[in-house]
């Protein structure tokens, strides 16, 4: 994460009983990534704006029945919260279940098998077998682009590919339709995304999909690689006018 | 008398669920037996839709024995789709690969599976006939066994990133250059692992002389082959062309591109077993598959072939022709012939270390689906495997056609029961020596199934009679 510039941390806030400064404007999950804390996230992706989606990042604030997402909670003074307690565990196992149950994620053959951050919350949190009925959705693999393609049975509905095409790379391709168990991502008004004009191939949206759902086509198992990073970077390079400078110099 | 069943119907661990019918006629001699595969796993219909890039992935799941062989006839269904010819280190470690998948398949069947058998005798005591009781009565010779298989799955993990379901073959080669340092991991043990499959060979002559019976009996009927083999005739077990010869060595089809299979191989269903039944078309008129009946394999491919190639395997199997004639056509032999195999497998693994090119860095060809169709073929250990897959301009799946090994074999396995059962069948009554028989008789083929059957022990079985109107006269298992 980027180092802060500009006045000293002054908000207290008390993270699992130990007490920190907080930025006035920050959001928990920032503090806590700042001092070390790992809470869980999905759908949250440094550099793209906050979707809280996902609600694996839950955490217990004190004074609160309700639980509140880490990414989209923004630090107040006296704020008390507890990240890591059995039932918050529960609940993202839970979760992750509830995504194994929704889509069709069979790790074994799997594109982004080894490089998923679903896989790993599985693995962070236990998941060795699924409490739910499999949904076993059936929607057609969308292979129509040259380069990528979309495997719809294998999205978590993160919106991550939405935001960065939006926000990043200023093409909006991508959008939701439709809701609840219907939703589900689609490309232009709803087209084959190879038919799509406005896709300028960057491939942004398919290294910072967290599933197998966007994939480099042609890519066996296990052989797909995200590099979600790239987004931080992009965003911190464009705040320094990195690529400006560079012209400059030249 | 009435028609009599005798159903024997083995309960497995794994998929792989079968079950044996005997039927009887009037005069309680056998007249007929079949063998049932209950399981159903569909892949060929689940694979619709998906990724041409999924599928040796997705397929190699057929199998947890030999999960090898799908990967490059996966993979080389790709090649034909992308329409490339992958770079040269590349076809050398698939080579390598399916040389170290023979090797330790054969080393599981024979060891594993088959060795007590052979060695403690058909009628040794049923509780200790089996790895762990020839790891008692025979140590060394059981761990030899372990260490061969141990060395083949390094080979297949070392090429494919793992021991079992590997990934690293793809459409276009494969993904990962193949190091000096694996190379050297292997060439440190190759030569133990020849003189070991050399004293396998050696132990297997000095038992067979036991089992002149069994060798009369097992299968010993004239039948079709069809295998790979080269050009120059030299023994073959994933590129190139499918000879088919008869069972007196005529060549029935010579060097036909395995694409062409359906010209020449037709598919029976049947309404009891999910076992496709590949049968030669040019000889079946009607519905009964039977006079198409060929046998692949081990025993298939050392009958078409005329040589290994090298100097041990090929010493070995002109021994075994001056014993078994050119053709060998007892299913008994599988055994031999997967032992001179392990050698060969051995030989030229030895042989790859040596060649520069398999270190190249270059392994890979990339190109979108240049054709709608594609079929790849390689030799399992268990014989010929057919994949041939269909696809959308987007690569993706739209028709599919496995054709494996236990299947091609199913007829054979059925003259083969019954032959048996002939031989050491006592009227309406299901002797335990003949079940020892029948199960070791299934065996020689190694189907799938064997393995979950028979790693620990006797094969576990229901046996049923029953009366033609399904009635169940008697039930007997053993567990
Ligand atoms: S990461 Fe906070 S809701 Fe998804």
């Amino acid at each position: 994460m980027r180092p802060r510039t500009g006045p000293r941390p002054n908000v207290p806030v008390t993270i699992d009983g130990v007490e920190h400064q907080a930025y006035e404007g920050e959001t928990l999950l920032e503090l806590a990534r700042r001092v070390g804390v790992r809470i869980p996230t999905l759908c949250h992706l440094e550099g793209l704006s906050v979707y809280g989606g996902c609600r694996l990042c839950v955490v217990e604030v004190a004074g609160d029945r309700r639980l509140s997402p880490a990414c989209a909670l923004e630090v107040t003074a006296e704020l008390e919260v507890t990240t890591q307690s059995w039932d918050l565990h529960e609940h993202r196992r839970r979760i992750v279940e509830l995504l194994f149950a929704e889509g069709d994620h069979v790790c074994a053959f799997c594109v982004s098998s080894g490089s998923c951050e679903l896989q790993d919350l599985a693995t962070e949190h236990d998941v060795d077998h699924i409490h739910y009925d499999f949904a076993h959705p059936d929607q057609a693999v969308d292979a129509s682009h040259p380069k990528y393609s979309l495997d719809r049975n294998r999205c978590v509905l993160c919106t991550r590919c939405v935001r960065v095409c939006d926000e990043v790379e200023g093409a909006h391709v991508w959008d939701m339709a439709m809701r609840g168990s219907q939703g589900r991502i689609v490309a232009g008004m709803d087209q084959p995304w190879g038919e799509v004009a406005d896709c300028t191939w960057c491939g942004k949206c398919v290294l910072v999909c967290p599933t197998g759902a966007l994939s480099f086509k042609g890519r066996a198992t296990s052989e797909m690689v995200h590099d979600p990073d790239v987004v931080a970077f992009l965003a911190a390079a464009r705040e320094d006018g990195e690529w400006l400078d560079r012209k400059a110099d030249a | 008398m009435h028609d009599i069943h005798h159903t024997i119907d083995p309960v497995t661990r794994i998929e792989g669920h079968a079950k044996i019918t005997l039927r009887l006629d009037d005069a309680g001699e056998v007249a007929d037996a079949r063998f049932h595969v209950t399981e159903f796993r569909g892949f060929e219909e689940f694979c619709k839709g998906r990724p041409l890039a999924e599928m040796p992935g997705i397929t190699a799941r057929t199998c947890g024995i030999c999960p090898v062989s799908h990967l490059l006839a996966a993979s080389k269904a790709g090649d034909a789709i992308l329409g490339v010819t992958p770079p040269p280190a590349a076809l050398r470690q698939r080579r390598l690969l399916n040389l170290g998948q023979i090797l330790q398949s054969h080393s599981l069947s024979f060891f594993h599976l088959s060795a007590p058998d052979l060695l403690l005798g058909m009628d040794h005591d049923p509780a200790t006939r089996n790895v762990f009781g020839l790891m008692q009565a025979e140590p060394e010779i059981a761990k030899r066994g372990i260490r061969m298989r141990q060395f083949g799955q390094e080979v297949i993990r070392s090429v494919s990133g793992r021991r079992v379901h590997g990934h690293q073959i793809v459409p276009g080669g494969v993904t990962e250059a193949f190091t000096t340092e694996q190379r050297d991991v292997i060439a440190a043990d190759i030569d133990e692992i020849l003189s070991a499959a050399e004293a396998t060979l050696e132990l297997l002559d000095s038992v067979s002389g036991r089992f002149d019976r069994e060798l009369a009996s097992f299968g010993a009927f004239p039948s079709l082959y069809l295998s790979h083999v080269q050009p120059d005739g030299t023994w073959e077990h994933v590129d190139g062309r499918l000879t088919m010869i008869d069972h007196d060595g005529s060549v029935v089809l010579n060097q036909f591109d395995p694409a062409d299979y359906r010209e020449h191989l037709g598919e029976a269903g049947k309404s009891d077993s999910y076992l496709k039944s590949p049968y030669y078309r040019a000889r079946v008129d009607g519905d009964d598959p039977r006079p198409g009946m060929y046998r692949v394999g081990p025993l298939a491919r050392i009958n078409i072939a005329e040589r290994f190639g090298t100097p041990i395997a090929d010493q070995g199997l002109a021994d075994f022709r001056e014993r078994y004639g050119r053709i060998a056509s007892s299913a008994f032999l599988y055994h031999h012939a997967r032992v001179l195999e392990v050698i060969a497998c051995a030989e030229r693994i030895a042989a790859l270390m040596d060649d520069p090119v398999l270190l190249d860095t270059r392994v890979r060809a990339q190109a979108g689906i240049n054709a709608n169709r594609g079929v790849g073929a390689s030799e399992a250990p268990r014989g010929l495997l057919i994949h041939d897959y269909e696809v959308d301009d987007d690569g993706l799946i739209t028709a599919m056609n496995l054709i494996i090994a236990t299947g091609q074999n199913d007829l054979a396995m059925n003259a083969t029961i019954l032959s048996i059962a002939k031989e050491f069948g006592d009227g309406p009554e299901l002797t335990d020596g003949m079940l020892n028989r029948i199960e070791a008789g299934v065996r020689a083929y190694a189907p799938c199934l064997s393995c979950s059957t028979h790693a620990i022990g006797q094969m576990p079985m229901k046996v049923q009679l029953l009366a033609p109107d399904g009635e169940l006269l008697q039930e007997g298992r053993r567990d």
